[in-house]
């Protein structure tokens, strides 16, 4: 699908203006090209999934929307206002927007879960240490690990750090919640737990997500949308439903997990 | 070709110390900007106990050897020319001015710039770096300014206790077990021994803290990926604390030789 037509199909199914847009967005990191004049927009209250072959460049996307990386040409919006030239200081009010789960956790290793959970809270507002409390009690009791307030990241095993970084994730109450390969590295139980996490947050907090993985149980499982990141361009937007039937052979090669004869031949 | 290749690795080179120093205003920037802040004063503690208190015990043995050492390579060639009433002078201006804060600083570059290099370089390879940022912290007021201002502060500090250490463990080998007067000793001493070196020590020191703060920083904050990133981040910061130390070193040692014969002219010791 060319991304014109992928464009005009997001704008009709649109329920008004998008909450992060990306406009020909392109970024080389020396001689690699990864995001080759990439346009998407992500609609408001929506489950969006990013899939694509490892090293394609899904993650750059989410570094993209909260400015951890900036893009070589292009520009990126959040509610309409440009944050690749916003300053610094005008940064931080938007960053306190997004929920950013990272593929590793990035929980604080020096921290307990609780400090970890409290840290967006505690650097942000001014609430008492009661309130900070009782909020870390709750967002852990909405992940399932209420009672480990006190434990150190070592001492969790990996899907409790990742529950414990989606606490973490959205102690500020976020609209927009990214997700970078949520599942990785779980076992399949640990993962459908996230999966159930990830619905249980969309529907309860009526949160934005954005979902880069390439598991397909869980594009299966969370997606309102789908994208395919291939080679610098969206290849393919639609539903979970039109990607089952998609004939384009890069996105059924890697819908049904196949690997082709030109990567077979590298074996 | 060859002056391609030259060229680009001078333009590397620019663009690598524009970075450091880059580095360095917006430390220095948060730094001020910071200092009314409770919470900020609340980071530096636990850096302040790490850096200072656990660098105590080794700090200590290198004073106090290097002072017994220096008492027991002077004393014979001091006792044969008729001056080893004056070996406290020798011994206390070689510590205050050179050795005190030149192997204060090494050791602290040992102890702690690894450290720091390494828990910077895990932070930041374990995407702990880019976590503070998303939320809308910056890593520099967090991370950087409270270690950095600990071995600002605790420098100094550590070669006066390296000083302190080594004059005593010096004085009392010669007086002790040289059978040195303690009467002279201390009289030389405490007449060559002035404000003006003590001085000298100190900014060393705090130079030194300075180097060690911002370039651990630093090569932690921009270390490559993985085990190895973070190991030969570790390797190059050290070395490069180690090399600029004793440059920085040479360099106030002559400044603050020229100008104090400019001011005071020629001081003999004798």
């Amino acid at each position: 699908m060319s991304q014109k037509s992928a464009q005009q199909k997001k704008t009709a199914n649109g329920n008004g203006a998008p909450i992060v847009e990306l406009r020909n967005v392109s970024k080389r990191f020396g001689r690699l090209h990864v995001l080759r004049g990439v346009n998407i927009s992500f609609e408001r209250g929506k489950t969006t999934v990013i899939i694509g072959a490892s090293g394609a460049g899904k993650s750059v996307i989410l570094k993209h929307i909260v400015r951890l990386l900036m893009p070589d040409d292009g520009e990126v919006l959040c509610n309409g206002q440009r944050i690749d030239t916003m300053s610094d200081r005008d940064l931080v009010s938007i960053r306190m927007r997004f929920g950013f789960l990272f593929q590793m956790g990035a929980l604080f290793d020096s921290l307990t879960v609780a400090e970890n959970v409290a840290f967006p809270i505690v650097e942000h507002t001014r609430r008492s240490r009661s309130d900070i409390a009782k909020t870390v009690a709750q967002k852990l009791a909405m992940v399932g690990l209420d009672g480990l307030q006190g434990k150190k990241p070592a001492q969790l095993s990996g899907g409790q750090r990742k529950r414990v970084a989606l606490a973490r994730a959205i102690s500020l109450e976020p609209e927009i919640i990214l997700y970078d390969e949520p599942t990785t590295g779980l076992d399949p139980i640990r993962s459908d737990i996230i999966n159930e996490l990830i619905i249980k947050l969309q529907r309860e907090l009526n949160v934005t997500s954005i979902v880069v993985t390439h598991d397909m149980a869980s594009v299966r499982r969370v997606g309102d949308r789908v994208v395919m990141l291939h080679e610098g361009h969206f290849v393919f937007d639609g539903t979970p439903a039109e990607m089952e039937s998609c004939s384009t052979p890069t996105v059924r090669q890697f819908v049904e997990g196949r690997a082709g004869g030109e990567q077979l031949a590298g074996i | 070709m060859i002056i391609t290749s030259i060229g680009r690795k001078t333009l590397g080179s620019v663009e690598a110390f524009g970075r450091f120093w880059s580095f360095g205003l917006r430390t220095m920037r948060w730094m001020f900007t910071g200092l009314f802040r409770w919470r900020n004063w609340q980071l530096l503690m636990p850096q302040l106990y790490e850096v200072g208190n656990r660098s105590l015990p080794v700090i200590a043995i290198t004073g106090t050897f290097v002072g017994m050492v220096l008492a027991v390579q002077a004393y014979d060639q001091l006792n044969a020319a008729g001056f080893a009433n004056r070996m406290g002078v020798l011994l206390n201006l070689t510590l205050v001015q050179e050795l005190g804060p030149v192997l204060a600083a090494v050791m602290l570059a040992g102890r702690v710039g690894g450290a720091l290099t390494a828990e910077l370089g895990t932070m930041n390879v374990t995407e702990q770096i880019d976590a503070l940022r998303a939320m809308g912290s910056d890593p520099i007021r967090h991370l950087v300014v409270p270690r950095f201002l600990a071995c600002l502060i605790l420098c100094p500090i550590l070669t006066l206790f390296a000083d302190f250490c080594g004059s005593m463990a010096g004085s009392w080998i010669a007086v002790s077990l040289k059978d040195i007067p303690y009467e002279p000793y201390s009289y030389y001493t405490m007449d060559a021994v002035t404000k003006w070196d003590l001085g000298v020590g100190f900014i060393k020191s705090v130079v030194f803290g300075w180097v060690i703060g911002m370039v651990a920083c630093y090569k932690g904050f921009t270390c490559r990926a993985g085990a190895e990133g973070v190991g030969r981040a570790c390797t190059e910061a050290f070395v490069a604390i180690f090399i600029t130390i004793l440059i920085v070193d040479f360099f106030i040692s002559s400044f603050s030789a020229g100008l104090y014969k400019v001011l005071y002219g020629f001081k003999s010791l004798v």
